[in-house]
């Protein structure tokens, strides 16, 4: 017996609805338990205290800072490039073999298991290039992991930017790079930035990229030393530095600390909080600057 | 006020009335291999409006964008033939576009002001081309948006969004942002077809007004409105000039029994 169309229609419906629910429960137990388990723990001490390898009370300051120190060293280097690249890609590359080309390294970069990342990271800038276990060596492979996701962000970008607004540039007798910086950069701006802060949540995530660039330890660090070239202070950038993400591995695996099941939760919690406020802040400045821009409400 | 008129500069002594101001000389255009212009001569006179009619994928609007070197970018374009701006021929290659399209203002079919500010709309041009002097900026753009019967409504907040205006006074405001580097021809897209009723005979009287010191070009889909605009009439089929006459002529008497038919409405 053959179904109706109109019950065809209900139970599709239905089994729609049935996977999107689904979607939204996974999501919701998963920041539900991490947050039960984690969110007692999270106290000012344990954001601003040193961790502690045999005692009870270890916090994750420095991590903390790590992980945003290196998140912002990170931007520092893929934003130009990534930016750059993308208008590019956008703007100067002419259809054919080598716009395809370059596409195509674009995508296997960005599909690269970024543990994989981390070991031609440990290869080329940590050995060959002596930077030793550093966050700059951890900034520079994550801009590896980072580069292409900026480059395609911004390639829609300015892509999304109505024709009509690159021609009236040109017809007043701009020169193409002006238009592109006065005209349409400005336009694609809430686009590229609201990607960009969407990357910066994957980059303050990450781990496996990191274990063997930035590497798996801090110095003792002197946080009244804002010297960047002292090896004590926090913003030497060729210090190694353990982030949040690398810690909770470690202390997972092999801490030994009494109370390094809490330490771990409340660090996952921390870390999954900054990425939901990363992605939150990203819609609301995205809206904030369309706005602003179009004047609509 | 020294600014008022943007063509002050090029004033219409130096300009013999009548003479071409700009011509189309055995121009086609291409994309890719389709040929979209066949060979089409047509020259435009200063202080007149020649209306380009004919039905949808013509030709018209390529013709149109090809005037000003637009066409270029779009990929796989290209163009044979001359085109002939104060003797020169601005389609040859070497031709320094980007200053030539200072020369020949450009407004579209639908309204795209800059996303900025009224103010930083009809600015924006000047600053580039190098005025750097505020009273100087503030000059044009209060002449600018008064020639386009813009200034009364807008003096009072030139520093809002153009966005948050209607469509009618963006395109307006388009048209002033065109006049505000002083060009010498305008080109028009359509420029009313996606307003309404009044702000459309707005933009008409404007065009009028506007004839007297620029060469205008219009491409336009109202019958009406070629009729009422303008002083030549040039009707494209399939990409070939059928024929080109004073625009009563085309309207009343035209030569040929294709326009004929597309003026009558029986096809297009």
């Amino acid at each position: 017996m053959r179904m109706s169309n109109k019950t065809a229609d209900r139970v599709a419906t239905a089994v729609f609805y049935f996977f999107a629910f689904l979607i939204i429960l996974i999501l919701a137990g998963l920041i539900g338990f991490i947050l039960y388990r984690g969110l007692s723990h999270i106290s000012f001490g344990f954001l601003t205290s040193p961790p502690q390898t045999f005692k009870v009370g270890g916090g994750i300051g420095p991590q903390l800072f790590n992980s945003l120190f290196l998140l912002v060293l990170t931007m520092i280097i893929t934003v130009p490039l990534g930016i750059g690249a993308g208008i590019y890609m956008a703007e100067y590359a002419r259809p054919g073999r080598f716009t395809d080309f370059i596409r195509l390294v674009v995508e296997v970069l960005s599909s690269f298991p970024s543990i994989v990342v981390g070991l031609f990271g440990l290869l080329v800038f940590v050995n060959y290039f002596g930077l030793k276990f550093s966050l700059l060596a951890g900034a520079l492979a994550l801009t590896v992991f980072n580069l292409p996701l900026m480059v395609r962000i911004t390639e829609q970008g300015i892509r999304g930017v109505p024709r009509e607004q690159k021609e009236a540039g040109l017809a007043l007798g701009l020169t193409r790079w002006k238009t592109i910086v006065k005209i349409m950069l400005p336009v694609a701006l809430p686009t590229i930035l609201t990607g960009t802060i969407l990357a910066a949540g994957r980059v303050f995530g990450e781990a496996a990229a990191l274990l063997f660039t930035a590497g798996m330890s801090s110095p003792r660090l002197d946080f009244t030393d804002w010297n960047p070239f002292s090896p004590v202070s926090p913003l030497n950038p060729l210090r190694p530095a353990e982030t949040l993400a690398v810690h909770i591995w470690k202390i997972n695996s092999e801490g030994i600390a009494p109370d390094a099941a809490q330490i771990a939760a409340g660090a996952s919690a921390v870390l999954i909080l900054t990425v939901l406020l990363f992605n939150l802040g990203s819609r609301w400045l995205g809206r904030f600057l369309y706005r602003k821009l179009t004047a609509s409400r | 006020m020294a600014i008022a008129a943007p063509s002050s500069a090029i004033g219409a002594s130096t300009r013999p009335g009548g003479s071409a101001a700009l011509a189309a000389e055995q121009l086609s255009i291409f994309y890719g291999e389709k040929e979209a212009v066949k060979k089409v001569d047509l020259s435009f006179a200063r202080g007149s409006v020649t209306a380009l009619i004919g039905p949808s994928g013509c030709g018209k609007s390529t013709f149109l964008r090809s005037l000003n070197r637009m066409n270029d970018t779009i990929a796989g374009a290209s163009a044979k033939g001359s085109i002939w701006l104060d003797g020169e021929d601005i389609n040859a290659p070497g031709t320094d576009v980007v200053s030539l399209r200072q020369r020949i203002g450009m407004v579209w079919q639908k309204p795209n002001p800059f996303y900025k500010s009224i103010y930083e709309n009809v600015a924006f041009g000047p600053r580039y081309h190098g005025v750097r002097n505020k009273r100087e900026l503030d000059e044009i753009v209060e002449s600018c948006l008064r020639r386009t019967a813009l200034w009364d409504e807008t003096k009072d907040r030139l520093n809002q969004s153009a966005l948050a205006l209607s469509g009618g006074q963006q395109q307006r405001l388009c048209i002033a942002r065109a006049l505000s580097v002083q060009p010498e021809i305008l080109l028009m897209d359509e420029p009313a077809s996606a307003l309404d009723p009044v702000s459309t005979s707005k933009i008409e009287e404007l065009i009028s007004e506007l004839k007297q010191e620029y060469c205008i070009v219009i491409v336009t889909h109202n019958m009406g409105q070629a009729a009422r605009v303008s002083d030549k009439t040039a009707f494209f089929y399939m990409g070939n000039l059928i024929e080109h006459n004073e625009t009563n002529v085309i309207f009343t008497n035209p030569e040929k029994k294709q326009t004929d038919d597309y003026i009558s409405g029986r096809f297009g």
